[in-house]
């Protein structure tokens, strides 16, 4: 499916407007409908359809959790039959600990089919609550890891381009 | 880490939902916390710039567009690992880019609305490092809603 058919040019204008953020003024969406030369009611409306159709997930803050001291970041990864993989993501993304649950393929020299990121206030907590989690679920069997993040070189959302891409 | 009083972790709390698409939105969630629009405005403003928040604003779905998603990892040695770092960090279109404690020592993600971007900049890496990436494709995603709460009781 082509790109051009997700993204009107006219909503494609309105998110690079916002890349840098909701404008911090009372009336906020009119500001952004003069940057467009639009209208704060259309821009309502382009906004109430984007997040309809998922393309926006939310509209608000995105919390930077380190430095509100939740510095342990955890990815943890289990190497789980793929015929149980399916019944234990859901499960494991059911925890309010997990922050991001997927299943993907191996690697060459790298065994785990199943990946959750826990964050926590020490790496200790972390493993403490990874520990919990695959007890709980009867994942205490399978090969496991946790890799912590020791230093964070980007952190930055999806973009939108310019122009839509060929 | 900044400070953060209750008004600041009630707004916290609130603001990761949706955000009103209203008119006067900051006027509707200071009416909903029993606090003044200027008063959202400037405290929102005040959290942006010590850095709680990292944006404010609409968070996209790059699956939504259209466009690709991809983990990679690499085993970097130690001390080239501020320069490869750099140089996946100087593409826009990389949103993550971590150390981790492992053999596989760096992880990043790459996401465009271009899935040919992410190719593109996956195979720039490997050239310009020597270094083998190594992708791990999703193939299923399990629903997580990523909400931080924080304690207003005290």
């Amino acid at each position: 499916m082509s790109t051009t058919e997700r993204l009107s040019d006219e909503e494609r204008r309105l998110l690079l407007a916002l890349q840098d953020g909701l404008p911090l003024t009372p009336r906020p969406y009119e500001a952004v409908a003069k940057r467009i030369e639009s209208t704060e009611e259309r821009v309502l409306s382009l906004l109430a359809s984007l997040l309809e159709r998922g393309i926006v997930k939310r509209l608000g803050a995105v919390i930077n959790h380190r430095t509100l001291g939740i510095t342990a970041n955890a990815m943890a990864v289990w190497d789980v039959p793929d015929a149980v993989v399916s019944d234990l993501g859901h499960r494991l993304a059911a925890y309010v600990e997990v922050t991001h649950c997927y299943r993907r393929s191996r690697g060459p020299e790298w065994p785990y089919n199943l990946y959750a990121m826990v964050h926590a206030r020490s790496r200790e907590e972390a493993l403490a609550t990874i520990a919990r989690i695959a007890e709980e679920l009867g994942l205490a069997g399978y090969p496991h890891d946790a890799l912590f993040s020791v230093r964070q070189f980007a952190k930055r959302g999806a973009r939108v381009k310019n122009h839509p891409p060929e | 880490m900044p400070d953060l009083d209750r008004v600041d972790r009630l707004l916290l709390n609130y603001l990761q939902g949706g955000f009103p698409l209203a008119s006067r939105p900051y006027l509707e969630v200071g009416e909903r916390l029993g606090i003044a629009e200027e008063e959202v405005i400037a405290r929102v403003q005040r959290l942006l710039e010590s850095g709680a928040l990292n944006r404010f604003g609409p968070v996209l779905s790059t699956a939504a567009l259209g466009g690709a998603r991809a983990l990679a990892a690499m085993q970097v040695p130690p001390d080239r690992l501020d320069k490869v770092a750099r140089l996946v960090s100087s593409f826009p279109a990389v949103s993550h880019n971590y150390e981790r404690t492992h053999r596989f020592n760096l992880w990043f993600v790459v996401s465009s609305e271009d899935p040919q971007e992410v190719r593109h900049i996956l195979s720039a890496v490997e050239q310009q490092t020597g270094l083998t990436v190594m992708e791990l494709p999703a193939i299923e995603e399990y629903g997580v809603e990523v909400k931080f709460h924080f304690n207003v009781n005290d």
